[in-house]
């Protein structure tokens, strides 16, 4: 009897052994950069943080088979210095069922930005071994930023041709009226000069004069 | 009264202080050609051992051409065509065919120019467009074509030209081109609108603004990690390439395009000069700045080239280091770049089996440092993938392309001033028509006709254009202006005009350039040239992700017709030299009078006409 209870006490991490190995069909091979993404602030690898990798997974898979999984349904193990290691995923219903790799590869992709902020790492520093890259959307705003920045440049030159254009044209029109003006000035003088020549206002120039008193040697 | 105050209206227009006009002339020299040009040569022939054949041009090439133009523009005032016709009515082809050159060559100049601002505008946004690959359309993996090059190539050719495989396709207009080329002569008209009053102020910031982007560049680059090995790189003297001819050849080649003589612009610029300006210190003071703004620039560009490749050289080694990591489990950062040697070591001596099926790559600096281009592989491809590594990308990359955008615009007020002034004298336009309207027709018709630049085969054509129309014609013109002055109008008369500008007559050295040593290196570089371009039927470098080994670029011959168009593209412009000469010999000949010259104030004819009188008199 005691030795049935002292066999399923047992049962289990002798199970979590077989079912947990490095290259299993159904398992990953996670590896964490954890002192390139931190640097000064990297923190130890110990059990509490392989358990909040647990529980991240356990939340990931929950999500995505809408089932209820718990920490032990993630059963994690060929810890290295690296840090990495191999991981897989029991049914909760039955615990010798092993989520197959493409559930678990859906699941982790769905949640991957959240397991990514639980520990502080990116895409880069926790490389799930052969699992398909998610690919970052780039952000594609509603109107390109390219043409904002021609819009306001557009404008601009335009306001500065209608205005240069406009004062030009004034310009003109100013020294239109100007030559008129001056014009009419021009008009009334040489008009003056003829009335000058009528009236004889002007000094009378002796050298030019017919006088032959004056000339003669 | 009133006519002499419409003369006064017709007066010649002059700057407002030296200052304008030596900016002026600065700016049209030194143009993107000195940023991305000048460093390339100084690269591949032998860093500091071509700076000998460079300054040997420069001193026996630039500066007498430069000078002779500057001199006879401010002697006979007035533009291009009026200065050829004024010397001999026979040489007024060499003022046609400055012009047509100058027309085609703002036509592709004005749309890398469309380029600057494409990359201008799309660079005020995080993160850049040129540092990620697009998805493709299942949205499952990045587009293939990115993935094959690279992120930087990928924008270039793909979302900025959508380049076709070939010439002969023509593709359709890129519609963003259109509108960034409609910006680029937008920008062009709204500073000739009133000609010299305009630009003339323009200058200021334009001609000035590129030494201060250059100068914080050059801080910057300084500072960045690998800096000091890309200036090594660069300034490493290889004194055994000089026995290359090629390298000659590529000097005083340099040296000519690099002082944008020989397209008309100079001559307008020298014209609105006063009479007495001393025109031999100012030629000396452009030549000189044009090339050591082009040895100024080539620092920043390679420190920030000497960056990228140590960037891309560490990246290399962090790949190796993280396979190394990976297969052996080693932990995290114990083997960093310091040390990395040491493990690679050890590794080897105790699992050489797994070492040699790691697929380890060859990281050599040097490797990184060959990498280089010039023209637009440098600015659009090379210098926009070194932003990125840059702390705060966005604004090195604005500042980057306003840089080429002031130093492409100051190059462009020369191209068109040598475009309208001759247009005035060739009395095509009616006087009637106002500065405004002629420069508004000018900017248009050429915006009509470069759209065939944005194209979706548009960069192809630049090339051509770029090869072809800005280097043959524009030897075959300034050797024809060279005897014009020299031979033509006489070295006599030539020394008393510069004697009646500058207090001075022209030195030996001036002298024995013109009249011997200019002449024949032009020639020689002309023949020399042209030999080259002919013994080889010319390809170019097509962008075609079909080809087997994309992303390089596959060599591909000119097509016949585009052949045909070349070769249309050199004759166009110096067939004008011939016919003119031609058809004023026949009109010489056919009436026994003078010709009808247009009224010039240096060749007064009245005298002639009476000595012709006198002698009918006499027999």
């Amino acid at each position: 009897m005691l030795e049935k209870i002292f066999f399923f006490l047992c049962f289990p991490s002798v199970l979590a052994e077989m079912l947990c190995q490095p290259d299993a069909p159904e398992g990953f091979n996670v590896r964490l950069s954890i002192k390139t993404a931190l640097g000064e602030e990297a923190y130890e690898w110990n059990r509490n943080e392989k358990f909040f990798f647990q529980a991240a997974i356990a939340y990931a898979m929950s999500i995505h088979l809408k089932q209820e999984f718990s920490v032990s349904d993630v059963l994690v193990c060929n810890e290295t210095p690296r840090v990495s290691f191999w991981f897989v995923v029991t049914s909760p219903a039955n615990p010798l069922l092993l989520i197959d790799k493409a559930n678990v590869e859906m699941a982790v992709r769905k949640s991957r930005n959240r397991i990514n902020s639980a520990l502080l790492l990116s895409d880069t520093t926790m490389e799930f071994v052969g699992a398909l890259p998610t690919l970052a959307a780039p952000f594609i705003p509603a109107t390109p930023p390219w043409l904002i920045v021609f819009g306001v440049v557009i404008g601009l030159i335009a306001a500065g041709i209608v205005f240069l254009l406009v004062s030009t044209v004034v310009q003109k029109k100013r020294k239109k009226n100007q030559k008129t003006d001056e014009e009419d000035d021009d008009e009334e003088e040489r008009v003056k000069t003829v009335e000058n020549r009528n009236r004889s206002d002007g000094v009378y120039n002796a050298s030019f004069s017919d006088d032959e008193p004056n000339t003669q040697m | 009264m009133g006519e002499s105050k419409d003369s006064v209206a017709e007066e010649r227009p002059k700057w407002d202080n030296k200052v304008q006009y030596l900016l002026t002339c600065i700016g049209f020299a030194v143009g993107i050609g000195n940023v991305w040009r000048f460093p390339y040569l100084c690269q591949i022939y032998g860093g500091g051992a071509f700076l000998i054949p460079y300054l040997i041009a420069l001193v026996f090439e630039g500066l007498p051409l430069l000078y002779l133009e500057l001199a006879i523009g401010q002697r006979i005032r007035k533009s291009s065509i009026g200065v050829w016709t004024s010397i001999s009515p026979m040489l007024g082809g060499v003022g046609i065919a400055s012009m047509v050159v100058s027309f085609l060559v703002a036509m592709f100049y004005n749309t890398i120019i469309a380029w600057v601002l494409w990359y201008f505008f799309n660079s005020f946004q995080n993160p850049l467009p040129w540092s990620q690959c697009p998805l493709n359309e299942s949205k499952t993996a990045f587009n293939t074509e990115c993935e094959k090059s690279t992120p930087v190539n990928y924008f270039w050719y793909r979302e900025t030209l959508n380049i076709t495989p070939d010439i002969e396709s023509s593709g359709s207009l890129q519609w963003w081109m259109v509108l960034c080329l409609a910006t680029a002569w937008s920008v062009i008209y709204i500073c000739f609108i009133k000609g010299i009053e305009s630009f003339g102020k323009a200058v200021y910031v334009t001609a000035t603004f590129p030494y201060l982007v250059l100068t914080i560049f050059l801080i910057r680059g300084l500072t960045l990690p690998g800096a000091t090995d890309g200036l090594v790189y660069l300034f490493t003297p290889d004194w055994e390439i000089l026995k290359k001819p090629q390298v000659w050849l590529d000097a005083a080649t340099q040296i000519f395009f690099s002082l944008s003589v020989a397209f008309g612009g100079l001559i307008s610029f020298s014209s609105y000069n006063a009479e007495r300006n001393d025109c031999e210190r100012d030629a000396i003071v452009v030549g000189i700045t044009n090339s050591a703004t082009s040895l100024y620039a080539s620092i920043p560009i390679f420190s920030i080239l000497g960056f990228k490749a140590t960037t891309a050289f560490n990246n290399c080694r962090q790949e190796n280091i993280l396979t190394l990591t990976n297969r052996f489990d080693i932990s995290d950062q114990n083997i960093t770049l310091e040390n990395y040697d040491k493990w690679f070591n050890y590794l080897n001596l105790t699992h050489p089996g797994d070492m040699s099926t790691l697929p380890l790559k060859v990281c050599d600096l040097q490797n990184f440092l060959d990498q280089s281009a010039s023209g637009t592989g440098l600015a659009f491809i090379i210098f926009t993938e070194a932003v990125l590594e840059m702390p705060g990308s966005q604004v090195w990359a604005i500042l980057f392309f306003v840089m080429l955008f002031s130093l492409g615009l100051s190059s462009m007020f020369g191209n068109i001033e040598g475009v309208i002034t001759p247009l005035r004298e060739l009395k095509l336009v009616p006087k009637w028509v106002p500065h405004e309207v002629l420069s508004g027709v000018v900017c248009l018709l050429s915006f009509l006709i470069g759209l065939i630049f944005t194209l979706g085969s548009g960069n192809y054509w630049v090339e051509v254009f770029n090869g072809y129309v800005g280097s043959v014609p524009l030897l075959i013109v300034a050797f024809f202006e060279i005897i014009g002055v020299i031979y033509v109008h006489g070295i006599k008369k030539f020394s008393e005009d510069i004697y009646f500008m500058t207090g001075r007559k022209p030195n030996i050295y001036w002298k024995a350039c013109w009249m011997v040593i200019s002449p024949t290196m032009l020639l020689v570089v002309l023949i020399a040239y042209v030999a080259i371009q002919a013994t080889k039927y010319p390809t170019y470098p097509a962008w075609n992700p079909d080809y087997e080994l994309f992303p390089e670029t596959e060599m591909k011959p000119y097509p016949d017709w585009v052949f045909g168009i070349i070769v249309l593209l050199i004759v166009m412009p110096v067939i004008s030299i011939p016919l003119v000469g031609l058809y004023n010999l026949i009109r010489c000949r056919i009436k026994k009078s003078s010709v009808k010259a247009s009224p010039n104030p240096y060749n007064n004819e009245a005298f002639e006409i009476e000595t012709e009188e006198q002698r009918k008199q006499r027999v």
